[in-house]
């Protein structure tokens, strides 16, 4: 070690090193110093763009699914349920092998090649510690016998959700409607915010009308997550607002009725209580499974619903148009009188046909024979064509259409339903609008009897019978009573209806048409006799639609045409007579007579609604 | 024969016999030195129990490598300056064998082969050569004049090249980058002249686009990054994003011990290891990133006194380039999560979770307690 050359340069050497030394000191300073710069500048100086981003890293706001409010019928039966059902999921980052986990599942419950296409699809599209359902609505007994060997799958778990759930099915398919998963048309019309957390919305039926009711109110909730998006706690919380119950004046018990009355027939039956307005049953048949939707219908069950003749998916009751038929005769006895072209005791000839003077087309009575010389009182019970024929002619379309109005016919009768269509009062104006053509006589004149342009819908045909009843009275047909926060009576608030209400004077022949109208039931020609009942007075009128047109000259012949274009039979009615509680309209379509088909439909819904609440067959 | 000399130094400049001696003395330690370097263990224990999520386990076995690597220091300490300087070269030796040895039959881990498997447990050779290497220089300027001639730089050159060019194959571009620096130190304490030091930054610069061109894609990515770490928000520049905003967000206060969420929500990566001082800066602030600096600045600065203090060649470079590279490692890392340098794996000296570093580092420490332990009283 103690070599010369060390002893020789010691002093130099030394020095040098000495200045290495400080120099080095000096560096290291000058260094920490930058770095403490750094420092101040990012804890200082950017320390609130960093605070906030620090802020925005960990908390998210998560949206809390309001719980859909539930619908019920007058009597308290569940019309639309919220069922919890059951899924099984996978959360794919804590299973080590995807594939072998599957395999030892499906050993357990059933998995489809659906099911594993499904959960594939939604792999790609949820995040990794997103759990993934491997199996959706699992029954009472695959859920038992996961759960006894859950404690074998890690990452796979039961996860339980609300899902919309119609007991009834097709009997208030039409009514009730369903939910479906909410679709890319719906996101461009819906406020995104509300609907966050949902996954369903209203498509049809009360489901879509009342849809800002039932939907309630998005809650949300701030978490902290981690790097990974996992949430590790909540840090706040605003519940969502549950949806509001609908509490419907519709009866399950005469809907099943009316529904049953149809027999083999399609066809729609609607029933207002005069009190109120409300609608006691609203059917239109065939109906379809409205669950089908709820999660996504299948591609061929739904093209064979469409494409089904019998239109299961086509809300009759409000969008179906018909020629009413005889059934609008009573309206028209009174718009005569009304309009002063017509006295109630006036008399005219059926010999089997009209004839427009100067004109050689015979507007045909259906009894070939003719009536002879009628009233307005036995027109009416009889339905004579003639004698509606002539007094159309005489009232001329303008004041048809004047004193035919007021009973709602060609408007919206404002139900609480999406989609209702007007049906047509017919009028010059109304056929240059809809068909750019001029009015001919001969087309005042079929509209006497509820045919040519004439249409309504089944809802109009009841609220036309029911304003008929009250001597005026029109009120919004509701199919909603009111609607409350779950149990909470105190929230409950009546959905209201508006009332259009016309002087009908009893003077002016009112009470001798209903008299004309019981006789339809009760009297020697009348068209429905059938249904006399000895319980209570029925005011009724029978009609009948032609769907094909006969020719001049010939015989509609029924055994000729096919099932789809023979007549459609319709029946209005309001009972009791003398102090009236229900009105009717009923269209069975292609059945032929309206006395034999749709009359019996119509007296089970009365027989229902008037009789059963006093025996014990409910 | 050694010890004997030493020990009538020290009853020379003692003057008042055995009584005078205290423990640390006796165990031959630096009381300000060994003092700093528990204070900053212990520091280093209480940010890793909040790094590691509040995990005792993690804590324990970072207490019994601290121990272990405090026996390697205090034992190294015992070991006088010239047996170190007579066994260097046979060290530097062993150390490039293994290296070698690593190259041929290394152990895969984290893509690279870094680490050699003697069975009983693992280490990385390269950890020796931080201290082989300025032990190799220091041994071979200290049989020369200084400073040095230009004839014994480039001699010096290719024993500094051999190591590098070995650990850089592995690949470990950081391990390597710190092995030069301890042995440019060497150099730099040496007294190479600041004509030439001026002169081979110019041809560090001018190499760049050369030494770009050798880089792994990894590797070239990290400077990327590290040039604009926003360019790759998910990516690589991810962990710079939210190491940065960890200590931004900590502000002048910090959010408190255990408050930090930046890491205990895992935004920061590699949070108990690489990015502990993110973590600090995080719950503790500007104020504690402030104290923490004065203690390590201490600890450096006595290592330079002792440096300075040190009475031969061998002794003053050695001691010298182990206090330095402290710093280095000290820099690279803070400078690093904090965004002022690339990404390179180095973790924060004393402080980080990790055995292997910890030991090489308190081996150096060890080696200055024995430097300045051993002096002899010279008159001149």
């Amino acid at each position: 070690m103690s070599q010369p050359t060390t002893f020789k340069n010691y002093q130099r050497e030394s020095r040098l090193f000495t200045s290495r030394i400080i120099a080095s000191t000096v560096i290291v300073a000058l260094m920490v110093l930058l770095l403490l710069g750094h420092m101040y500048r990012l804890q200082v100086l950017e320390h609130e763009k960093y605070r906030t981003d620090s802020r925005e890293n960990r908390v998210k706001l998560r949206p809390l699914p309001p719980t859909r409010g539930l619908i019920y019928d007058r009597n308290g039966v569940l019309l639309a349920d919220n069922r919890l059902t059951f899924s099984l999921e996978i959360t794919p980052y804590q299973v080590k092998n995807l594939e072998e986990t599957i395999a030892r599942i499906s050993k357990i419950v059933t998995i489809s090649e659906k099911d594993r296409q499904r959960f594939n699809r939604l792999r790609r599209q949820y995040r990794r510690f997103d759990s993934v359902p491997i199996r959706i609505n699992l029954s009472d007994e695959e859920l038992a016998r996961f759960a006894i060997e859950s404690h074998l799958f890690q990452g796979v778990d039961i996860n339980a959700f609300p899902v919309r759930e119609y007991p009834l099915k097709e009997l208030t398919s039409h009514v009730v409607g369903y939910v479906a998963r909410i679709s890319e048309r719906d996101l461009m019309t819906l406020n995104e915010s509300e609907y966050s957390g949902s996954t369903h919305i209203g498509k049809t039926g009360l489901e879509q009308s009342y849809e800002q009711v039932l939907h309630g109110k998005v809650g949300v909730q701030q978490v902290e997550v981690n790097a990974a998006g996992r949430p590790i706690r909540v840090l706040s919380r605003n519940p969502p607002q549950s949806g509001r119950n609908l509490y419907l004046n519709l009866d399950t018990r005469i809907q099943e009725t009316a529904m049953a009355a149809f027999g083999e027939h399609n066809g729609s039956a609607v029933a207002i209580d005069l009190a109120t307005g409300g609608i006691l049953t609203m059917v239109s048949k065939p109906g379809f499974d409205p669950n089908l939707f709820v999660d996504g219908i299948a591609h061929d069950i739904y093209q064979a619903l469409l494409k089904s003749p019998d239109k299961p998916l086509y809300d009759r009751a409000i969008k179906g148009q018909y020629p009413p038929g005889s059934t609008v005769k009573p309206f028209v006895a009174w718009a005569g009188l009304s309009s002063g072209v017509a006295q109630f005791s006036g008399r005219t000839y059926c010999r089997g046909y009209y004839t427009l003077a100067g004109q050689s087309h015979q507007y045909r009575c259906w009894k070939k024979s003719g009536h002879g010389s009628v009233d307005m009182g036995v027109a009416i019970t009889q339905s004579c064509d003639v004698f509606f024929y002539d007094l159309a002619q005489r009232m001329g379309i303008e004041r048809f259409g004047k004193f035919m109005s007021p009973f709602g016919f060609g408007q919206k009768t404002g139900v609480d339903l999406v989609g209702e269509r007007s049906g047509v009062l017919p009028s010059p104006e109304w056929k240059r609008g809809a068909f750019g053509q001029v009015w001919y006589p001969g087309e005042t004149v079929i509209s006497g009897i509820g045919q040519g342009f004439f249409l309504v819908t089944p809802l109009q045909l009841a609220t036309s019978a029911a304003t008929m009843a009250t001597g005026g009275i029109r009120k919004t047909p509701r199919l909603v009573a009111h609607t409350q926060l779950a149990d909470d009576e105190k929230t409950r608030t009546p959905v209201p209806a508006e009332t259009f209400q016309f002087k009908m004077s009893a003077g002016k022949g009112h009470d001798q048409i209903v008299d004309a109208m019981t006789m339809v039931v009760e009297g020697a020609g009348g068209t429905a006799r059938r249904i006399a009942s000895d319980a209570y007075r029925i005011a009724g009128k029978t009609g009948t639609a032609q769907v094909f047109t006969v020719k001049q000259g010939q015989r509609y012949d029924e055994d000729k045409v096919s099932k789809y274009m023979r007549d459609h039979a319709l029946f209005i009615a309001f009972a009791p007579a003398d102090k009236p509680r229900i009105a009717v309209g009923v269209i069975a379509e292609n059945a032929g007579h309206g006395g034999s088909v749709a009359a019996p439909i119509a007296k089970e819904i009365m027989d229902a609604y008037l009789l059963w609440g006093n025996d014990d067959r409910w | 024969m050694i010890g004997g000399s030493s020990f009538n130094a020290d009853m020379s400049r003692g003057g008042g016999g055995l009584k005078r001696r205290n423990l640390a003395e006796l165990l031959r330690l630096d009381l300000p030195l060994f003092t700093g370097l528990l204070l900053l263990s212990g520091l280093g224990l209480i940010v890793l129990y909040s790094a590691s999520g509040e995990d005792m386990g993690q804590v324990k076995a970072q207490i019994i490598r601290l121990s272990l690597a405090f026996g390697v220091m205090l034992a190294l300490a015992q070991v006088p300056p010239q047996a170190m300087c007579r066994w260097s070269p046979v060290l530097f030796g062993i150390a490039v064998i293994l290296l070698i040895a690593v190259l041929i039959t290394g152990h895969v881990g984290k893509g690279a082969q870094r680490w050699l498997n003697l069975g009983l447990f693992r280490f990385q050779p390269s950890e020796i050569m931080k201290i082989a290497l300025p032990m190799m220089l220091a041994w071979f300027f200290s049989l020369r004049d200084l400073p040095p001639k230009l004839l014994s730089l480039s001699v010096a050159a290719v024993i500094m090249l051999v190591p590098v060019l070995l650990i850089a194959k592995q690949p470990d571009l950081g391990t390597a980058l710190l092995v030069t620096s301890s042995g440019v130190f060497v150099l730099f304490l040496a007294g190479i002249s600041w004509r030439l030091i001026i002169g081979l930054a110019l041809a560090i610069a001018g190499g760049a686009p050369l030494a770009w061109s050798l880089l792994h894609d990894y590797q070239k990515q990290r400077v990327l990054t590290f040039i604009d770490p926003s360019s790759d928000p998910l990516g690589s520049g991810y962990h710079i994003i939210q190491s940065k905003i960890a200590i931004g967000s900590g502000g002048l206060y910090g959010k408190g011990w255990l408050n930090g969420t930046q890491s205990h929500l895992e935004f920061i990566p590699e949070r108990h290891t690489d990015f502990i001082f993110s973590v600090f800066s995080e719950e503790f602030g500007l104020t504690g990133v402030v104290l923490l600096m004065c203690l390590y600045l201490f600890i450096i600065f006595r290592g330079l006194y002792i440096a300075s203090a040190a009475q031969n060649s061998y002794n003053r470079l050695l001691a010298g380039s182990l206090s330095l590279a402290f710093f280095v490692y000290l820099f690279i890392n803070t400078g690093m999560v904090s965004g002022l340098l690339p990404v390179v794996g180095v973790p924060l000296p004393l402080v980080s979770y990790g055995g292997t570093s910890v030991v090489t580092i308190l081996a150096g420490f060890g080696i200055l307690m024995s430097v300045h332990s051993h002096k002899k009283l010279l008159s001149i």
